[in-house]
């Protein structure tokens, strides 16, 4: 966490911070929300141009507990997407944060999600992964891993879904995996996430302590932290800050984001390249073969149009015009009835 | 074809029968996808241009190509705009239904027909107009692949001859009707002239029926109900649209994406000052909207009853989070799928209580094309004012088919977009929270992101005036009868009924929507025929106020006249009024699909009289069962 007793914009971290936490102690989600808290603090985002929106579950209610002063909506199940297109249609200055989970994203909002990433709507999409459905007791969610078990002894048959793969597959332009233990990995992913133009989706596998975080679960800490394939080292460089990173040349790759900061992915991997399409999704599937969980930058292409541009809307916010802008004139009025007589 | 093989009708036919003027309905039966609507529209255009009250209805399938339609022109010299169930001119045109079309007809009605189909063997009461369709389309249209579609226009010419159309005023239609496509016009006025040469030189009119010039009309615009809302969304000022394509709604949101685009565009920087979606279903429709309201948006959608359904759950979130919301509803028939091209009253009940718990929503009943427009504009302000979505009822046969209007008025004044938290309130109220009920009416001050004012968190989970999560019993009983406030504040500020009160009637019209047009004309049945005088009460919206249990007071027996099998409209009502108020409804309901006709609701109300006279015992058990 930041030392600093204000960031760029000169606010203190208390500002950025939210409610206090309700979920189970040791949940994954818990470290997310601290992350978050972190990244906006850190990139200096003014927490009342924020918005913060979720759906329904264990990972929905987080957004309470981060960035207080910001406005937030707890919707309907698997709705957030909408409420987020919505929202930034009115007003598309406003900064969004979008908290769902592999349930409120992969089931009952599998539908909103794949259109989201296809229209490409500015925001931050973070799902918090933990394979179960926590707020009722545990259940299988669609990311539930073949072989997973319950407590109860019920074992999962179904394939799961590569929320990852599937945002790639739809059109998303910025695709991420991290993990809630993994500190530096999602602070530097959430911050570059901040500075993309586009939906910025982030599948953080969250383990669930109170019923998937026992052996024979793949999303629990031993198994995640055992299997976690890291694709690259990121460090993201704020268009506000120099860029001195230590790195060798030629293992090392910039991603320009729109807003002028870099990137930078030391590669581990050998030859991964995020911006080439074909490549992340044979990556992600090979990984899956070997039951490993490749994290950090997927894929990323920063140059697409966002919605709002492609939509061409004014600049300004919908929200705030008068009615001078948005009420046509006597005389446009006349027209149209003469043009029905 | 001689002029004699079409002269069938016998002895009825005498040159001393009374002429019919500008008082007959004329059906024009086609497949669709035939291209027959544009010279329906012409047909109709023309008589409005010749000052005839007229009104046209689409009978249409739910299909693309092939399948029966029907288009039903009615003209009124008295100004009647309801359906008319009895057809008095028939133009067959589709093979499939004429013989049925044909047999429907009452005596000495007339048949204009497409001659392979030898219509005149069907029946021999009955005045028949053959007319070689095929012989006469190819000569004035050589290309083949649009003869089917320039074929319509020539039976407009046969009509425009046999029923006095002035030639040079159904030419100005066509102009208007198919605007700029230079060649279009050109190939469908030969169309016409064929049509107009053929009947004047082999068909010798035999019918009765007349159009003869009035001036009625002067001035008038002609536009579907989904279209004068879409204005009426443009004028409010609406910036964020987000619909998915459902009949019979869809051509709203379509019409408001083509007025926008012409008048919503920044000229400085030819960017849009809205933004419209089609979204993935009205679930996400719905969303969206609720998403730009909640940011301070004007948002809206249009939908149909299977959209309604599911936009149920998210319209319980913007009831009890306090999001406002304009949404229409074009209903159609349901149940499930039900007919989807045909009309009906049905979703009242189903949006008065839309989605699960203690909800109630306030809905408009426009039921002219004018309060489309106005409607839609009060909509918008309801909503903000209100806090709460507000539903605008259209229905099929007012958002898809084409009324003649008085032309539209510009909004004066400033639109209301309901209570914001100010700095100077804040300072006066010390501490806000989101749903404290600072003015005693159930609305609070909201906040909108980005608005600089203190945040708040929505949530459609249980929260206390300060929108924190709560699940205190205190905390839910405080929201949920505040609410309860809201909805009686609700009441002071939606449109008030019309009522025309008739001195000394014991009987009381209650309706609706499109009802209204078979209402006026049932009224003067009932006077003329039965000299029955009826006072009327057009609700405009619900919650009710406290007018109609005033007009139920001051009348005997109420009929509550709707086009749902159940009696939705009057159930609410049952809900509202007092006992002694219950006692005097009854019920008057139409629900096969068609716009209601005055001929049902007189000879129902007949009966309902009727048997009052006799026993006052089978008439309750009447009005209770109802309907057809």
């Amino acid at each position: 966490m930041s030392t600093l007793r204000v960031n760029r914009i000169g606010l203190e971290p208390q500002v950025y911070k939210g409610g206090k936490s309700t979920l189970c102690a040791g949940c994954g989600h818990n470290a997310i929300s601290e992350r978050i808290f972190e990244a906006f603090y850190e990139m200096g985002v003014d927490p009342s141009q924020v918005i913060k929106l979720s759906g329904i579950g264990c990972s929905s209610k987080s957004p309470a507990y981060f960035l207080g002063t910001a406005h937030g909506f707890n919707s309907v199940h698997g709705r957030m997407p909408s409420l987020a297109t919505g929202a930034l249609l009115a007003n598309r200055k406003l900064i969004a944060i979008g908290v769902s989970g592999d349930g409120d994203t992969g089931a009952i909002g599998i539908g909103q999600f794949v259109h989201l990433m296809r229209r490409n709507i500015p925001m931050l999409y973070i799902i918090e992964d933990n394979g179960c459905y926590g707020l009722t007791k545990g259940q299988f969610s669609p990311t539930a891993d073949i072989g997973s078990r319950l407590k109860t002894g019920a074992v999962n048959d179904l394939p799961p879904l590569d929320l990852c793969a599937l945002a790639i597959e739809l059109g998303a332009t910025f695709v991420a995996r991290s993990f809630s233990g993994d500190k530096p990995q999602l602070l530097s992913l959430l911050k570059a996430a901040l500075a993309h133009k586009g939906t910025a989706m982030i599948d953080v596998l969250s383990p669930c302590v109170t019923f998937n975080d026992h052996e024979g679960s793949t999303k629990s800490y031993a198994y995640v932290k055992e299997h976690d394939e890291r694709l690259e080292d990121v460090t993201f460089v704020p268009f506000f800050e120099d860029i001195s990173v230590d790195y060798e040349p030629g293992t090392a790759q910039e991603v320009k984001m729109h807003d002028g900061s870099t990137m930078v992915l030391r590669k581990l991997g050998e030859g991964y390249d995020p911006t080439d399409k074909i490549n992340a999704l044979t990556h992600l599937t090979e990984a899956s073969r070997r039951a490993e969980y490749p994290t950090g930058l997927i894929y990323i292409e920063p140059d697409r149009e966002d919605f709002l541009d492609q939509l061409n809307v004014v600049e300004e916010p919908l929200a705030n015009l008068g009615l001078d802008r948005t009420r046509p004139s006597r005389a446009a009025l006349t027209e149209i009835m003469d043009a029905l007589r | 074809m001689a002029p004699a093989a079409s002269a069938v009708r016998g002895q009825s036919l005498s040159s001393g029968q009374q002429r019919v003027v500008n008082d007959f309905s004329i059906q024009v039966a086609t497949a669709n996808g035939s291209g027959s609507q544009s010279a329906n529209l012409v047909l109709l255009r023309s008589l409005l241009l010749m000052g005839i009250p007229a009104s046209g209805k689409n009978m249409f399938p739910s299909n693309i190509s092939g399948l029966p339609t029907w288009y039903t022109i009615r003209a009124s010299q008295r100004g009647y705009i309801a359906r008319k169930k009895e057809v008095d001119v028939l133009v067959a045109m589709n093979p499939e239904t004429a013989r049925d079309d044909v047999a429907a007809l009452a005596p000495g009605m007339v048949v204009v027909y497409d001659e392979p189909l030898k219509l005149n063997e069907v029946r021999s009461d009955l005045v028949f107009y053959p007319v070689p369709f095929d012989k006469l389309v190819a000569p004035v249209c050589p290309d083949a692949k649009l003869r089917r579609l320039v074929k319509n226009m020539v039976y407009d010419g046969i009509l425009a001859k046999l029923l006095g159309i002035e030639p040079a005023l159904m030419e100005q239609a066509l102009n208007k009707q198919l605007g700029k496509k230079a060649k279009a016009v050109a190939l469908n006025s030969a169309a016409l002239k064929a049509g107009w040469d053929y009947a004047e030189a082999n068909l010798p009119k035999q019918d009765p029926f007349w159009f003869e010039p009035m001036n009625e009309t002067a001035g008038k615009i002609l536009i579907d109900g989904n279209a004068a809302a879409a204005i009426g969304c443009m004028m409010a000022g609406v910036t964020v649209v987000a619909w998915y394509p459902i009949t019979p709604s869809s051509t709203l949101c379509e019409s408001l994406i083509g007025y926008m685009k012409k008048h919503r565009v920044d000229q400085a920087t030819g960017k849009h000052t809205f933004a419209i979606v089609q979204a993935e279903d009205e679930i996400a429709s719905l969303g969206m909207v609720l998403g730009a309201s909640w940011a301070g948006a004007r948002a809206m959608t249009a939908t149909s009853g299977p959209g309604v359904s599911l936009m149920a759950e998210f319209t319980g979130l913007a009831y009890y989070a306090e999001v406002p919301a304009v949404i229409f509803d074009v209903q159609r028939v349901g149940p499930s799928t039900g007919l989807p091209t045909r009309t009906a009253q049905g979703d009242l009940m189903t949006v008065a209580f839309l989605s699960h718990g203690d909800t109630r929503h306030v809905m408009l009943l426009p039921a002219s094309v004018q309060e489309c427009d106005s409607m839609a504009m009060e909509a918008f302000d309801l909503t903000e004012q209100l806090q709460t979505p507000v539903f605008v009822m259209l229905d099929l046969d007012l958002g898809m088919n084409n009324w003649a209007s008085e032309p539209f008025a510009y909004p004066e004044g400033p639109i209301n977009r309901g209570k914001r938290l100010t700095p100077e309130l804040r300072q006066r109220i010390g501490e806000w929270g989101r749903y404290e009920d600072i003015d005693g009416d159930g609305v609070p001050y909201r906040t909108v992101p980005g608005d600089g004012m203190p945040a708040y968190f929505a949530r459609g989970s249980g929260h206390n005036a300060k929108a924190q999560y709560s699940e205190r019993p205190g905390d839910y009983l405080d929201n949920v009868d505040r609410l309860v406030r809201k909805f009686e504040t609700a009441r002071t500020l939606v449109p008030a009924p019309e009522v025309v009160a008739v001195p000394g009637a014991a009987v009381g019209f209650v309706a609706f929507g499109t009802s209204h047009w078979a209402i006026t004309e049932s009224r003067d049945q009932l006077r003329e025929e039965a000299g029955l005088d009826t006072s009327y009460l057009r609700l405009r919206a619900y919650p009710f106020t406290e007018a109609l249990g005033a007009f139920v007071d001051a009348h005997e027996r109420v009929y509550v006249v709707e086009q749902n099998r159940d009696g939705q409209m009057l159930q609410l009502m049952k809900l509202d009024l007092a006992p002694a108020r219950v006692a005097k409804l009854r019920s008057v309901r139409h629900y096969n699909g068609l716009p209601l006709d005055a001929r049902f609701v007189t000879d129902h109300v007949m009966a309902q009289e009727g048997h009052i006279v006799a026993t006052s015992a089978t008439v309750r058990a009447a009005a209770m069962l109802g309907g057809e």
